[in-house]
């Protein structure tokens, strides 16, 4: 009797120390993140001056930066989403069979190479292209090819988020459609996309979350630039680069103005996020 | 209602409408414009191809302007440990490739748990409420581009490392090879805590959906015998989903191998060989970032194109098994990593 009363108890107290472990790594994970955010607010607010943000990374500000940001972001968005989305129409309505799982499964591939490579990816393309004469050579270090990668990199992942997003709608919103007699791609275009429209709004929002925040792969294609913006053809500066720059500065000048770069870069990559999710919360709740 | 079958139904009923059908079907094209449905389902396949073939183009294109440093060295690049930039120019991938391995085996050491503990209490532990918050939250760790949590790791994590976290390590396990020299703070040690930060997103979220695959009656049936919320997880949840869990550990390992810019920045940048977690290193990302700007000769160019091609084969490799560890597991994808 003992026995068996004494093992409960050990049971009850494995369940709560397991609990209680648990509920720590959660913590744990939020540590650097709370760290993270505290910091940059404490650091960054003392750079942050109206000067900050009209002067170029040349005089201590990072006003031809978030420039920079901005187009290369503007961009990448109207080449990344429509083919994304596109690639997104045909996973979720015409791959239901063995291409769709292959073409699937090597965009999920995709969307893990790492960014860096990409990069030199872009860049070897713009040199290939350039040694065979077809484009000007020069060209290598432009925001031209900073987009190449950037396109990339969101590419494949508006194609799943827009299939997720696509499979959301009920077959049966898909029939009535086409029991109206309306053709196939206008039940699609009209009819579907329309109505999983703030999931996929969703998915590209987190597509520009994600490559704005890249570094890597415009270290070897964008470069940075103490100018405001020039032109496609032209090295163009970033956030994220400058940032980067900033912060293996010499002096702790530079270093302050990185954290301040951060917050801004922070917030405009958080505020996505979390705009993202109100957008699709407000999504589920009015349904 | 088995909506497969209704979904087959739907593809007969298209099949009928489609205006270049082979066999005579019972209904007749409706619509006026024949032509939009072909010429769209073509227009989006041609492009899904197309995304497709943009993988087969890296990787054709980084053959072709990595050739030289292939031709140059062949196996010998994979072998050799020796980055000579002046003549006589010799290239080895050795010292980096090891960087990489030991940096990513390390966020795995320390993420993985973590995760796993999150991925637990998310899905079978945590209350109601706290469960949604919760999961938004951990997932804003993937949200913070790298380059800020390289930030973070040069002015907060480092010198939190040299001064509280190294000596104490080294005091305890000092006598392991591993943690011997001078704790400086930018190490590997260091660039491996970074990277499980970084991994611990997609590992948790990747395995909460594997647990939350777990149908509930497996749940039921461990609850109906007594046991308690740990062992049901244990001996029913964890135990049905490890395949998923597997994958997701996988897919982080994939994610920490390419990460570059926080490694660079905390890792302290230096070509050598050492066993000591404490010594600076290099990884194959790293590398890539501090010197392809400064590559005076074009085999060096070329050498370090071949390298950025090795670790996208290694990434490739990872990601493609773990893909297949997860196979069925979930049905979603993850949007998180």
């Amino acid at each position: 009797m003992t026995f068996r009363f004494d093992r409960d108890t050990r049971r009850r107290w494995k369940d709560l120390a397991m609990n209680v472990a648990a509920f720590l790594c959660v913590v744990l994970a939020l540590i650097p993140l709370g760290s993270l955010l505290f910091e940059a607010s404490v650091r960054g607010l003392r750079s942050i001056t109206p000067s900050f943000f009209t002067l170029t990374t040349a005089n201590g500000g990072i006003g031809n930066a978030i420039q920079g940001t901005l187009i290369l972001i503007a961009l990448t968005a109207v080449i990344a989403l429509p083919v994304g989305i596109l690639t997104g129409i045909y996973l979720a309505e015409y791959g239901k069979n063995p291409v769709g799982a292959a073409v699937r499964f090597f965009v999920d591939v995709m969307t893990q190479i790492p960014s860096i490579v990409v990069g030199i990816f872009a860049f070897s393309l713009i040199l290939e292209l350039g040694a065979a004469g077809i484009v000007d050579k020069r060209l290598v270090f432009s925001t031209t090819t900073g987009v190449i990668a950037l396109s990339t990199i969101m590419i494949p992942f508006v194609a799943r988020t827009s299939e997720e997003a696509l499979r959301l709608v009920p077959i049966s919103t898909r029939e009535s459609a086409l029991a109206l007699g309306i053709p196939r791609y206008r039940a699609i275009l009209r009819v579907v996309l329309p109505s999983s429209s703030s999931a996929v709004i969703t998915g590209a929002l987190l597509g520009i979350a994600r490559v704005g925040g890249e570094t890597a792969p415009l270290l070897m294609t964008c470069l940075g630039s103490p100018f405001w913006w020039q032109g496609l053809d032209q090295p163009c500066e970033s956030l994220p680069h400058t940032i980067y720059v900033f912060a293996l500065g010499p002096d702790s000048a530079l270093n302050q103005a990185a954290w301040g770069a951060s917050l801004i870069l922070v917030l405009m990559m958080l505020g996505i996020a979390i705009v993202s999710r109100v957008v699709i919360r407000l999504r589920s709740v009015s349904r | 209602m088995d909506k497969r079958y209704i979904a087959e139904d739907r593809f007969a009923i298209e099949r009928r409408m489609h205006p270049f059908r082979r066999s005579p079907g019972v209904g007749r094209p409706v619509s006026p414009d024949t032509l939009g449905d072909p010429l769209f389902q073509w227009f989006s396949t041609a492009v899904a191809l197309g995304v497709v073939g943009l993988l087969v183009l890296i990787t054709v294109i980084l053959s072709l302007a990595a050739q030289d440093s292939i031709r140059t060295f062949g196996l010998g690049f994979l072998t050799g440990n020796v980055w000579n930039p002046v003549p006589p120019l010799v290239f080895g991938a050795v010292p980096f490739v090891y960087g990489t391995l030991v940096t990513s085996a390390l966020a795995l050491l320390f993420g993985v748990p973590i995760s796993l503990g999150i991925a637990i209490f998310l899905s079978e532990l945590s209350p109601p409420w706290l469960r949604i918050p919760l999961t938004y939250v951990v997932e804003l760790l993937a949200a913070v581009p790298s380059v800020v949590y390289g930030l973070w790791g040069i002015f907060v994590l480092g010198p939190v490392m040299r001064v509280s976290v190294e000596p104490v390590v080294q005091d305890i396990f000092g006598f392991l090879p591993i943690f011997q020299g001078n704790p400086i703070g930018t190490d590997k040690f260091t660039a491996g805590v970074i990277l499980a930060i970084m991994i611990i997103p997609t590992i948790s979220a990747v395995s909460r959906e594997a647990l939350l695959a777990v149908p509930d009656n497996q749940r039921e049936a461990a609850l109906s015998l007594g046991a308690t919320r740990w062992e049901t997880t244990r001996v029913a949840v964890l135990r049905y989903a490890r395949a998923g869990i597997f994958g997701a550990i996988i897919l982080g390992l994939g994610r920490a191998v390419g990460e570059t810019m926080a490694v660079t920045m905390t890792i302290g940048n230096r070509n050598a060989i050492s066993v000591s977690l404490f010594d600076q290193g290099q990884t194959i990302a790293s590398w890539i970032a501090n010197n392809f700007l400064n590559a005076t000769d074009p085999l060096e160019l070329s050498a370090l194109i071949e390298l950025g091609l090795v670790l996208m084969l290694m990434s490739l490799v990872i990601n493609v098994f773990a893909r297949l560890m997860l196979g069925r597991v979930l049905r979603r994808g993850e949007g998180a990593a």
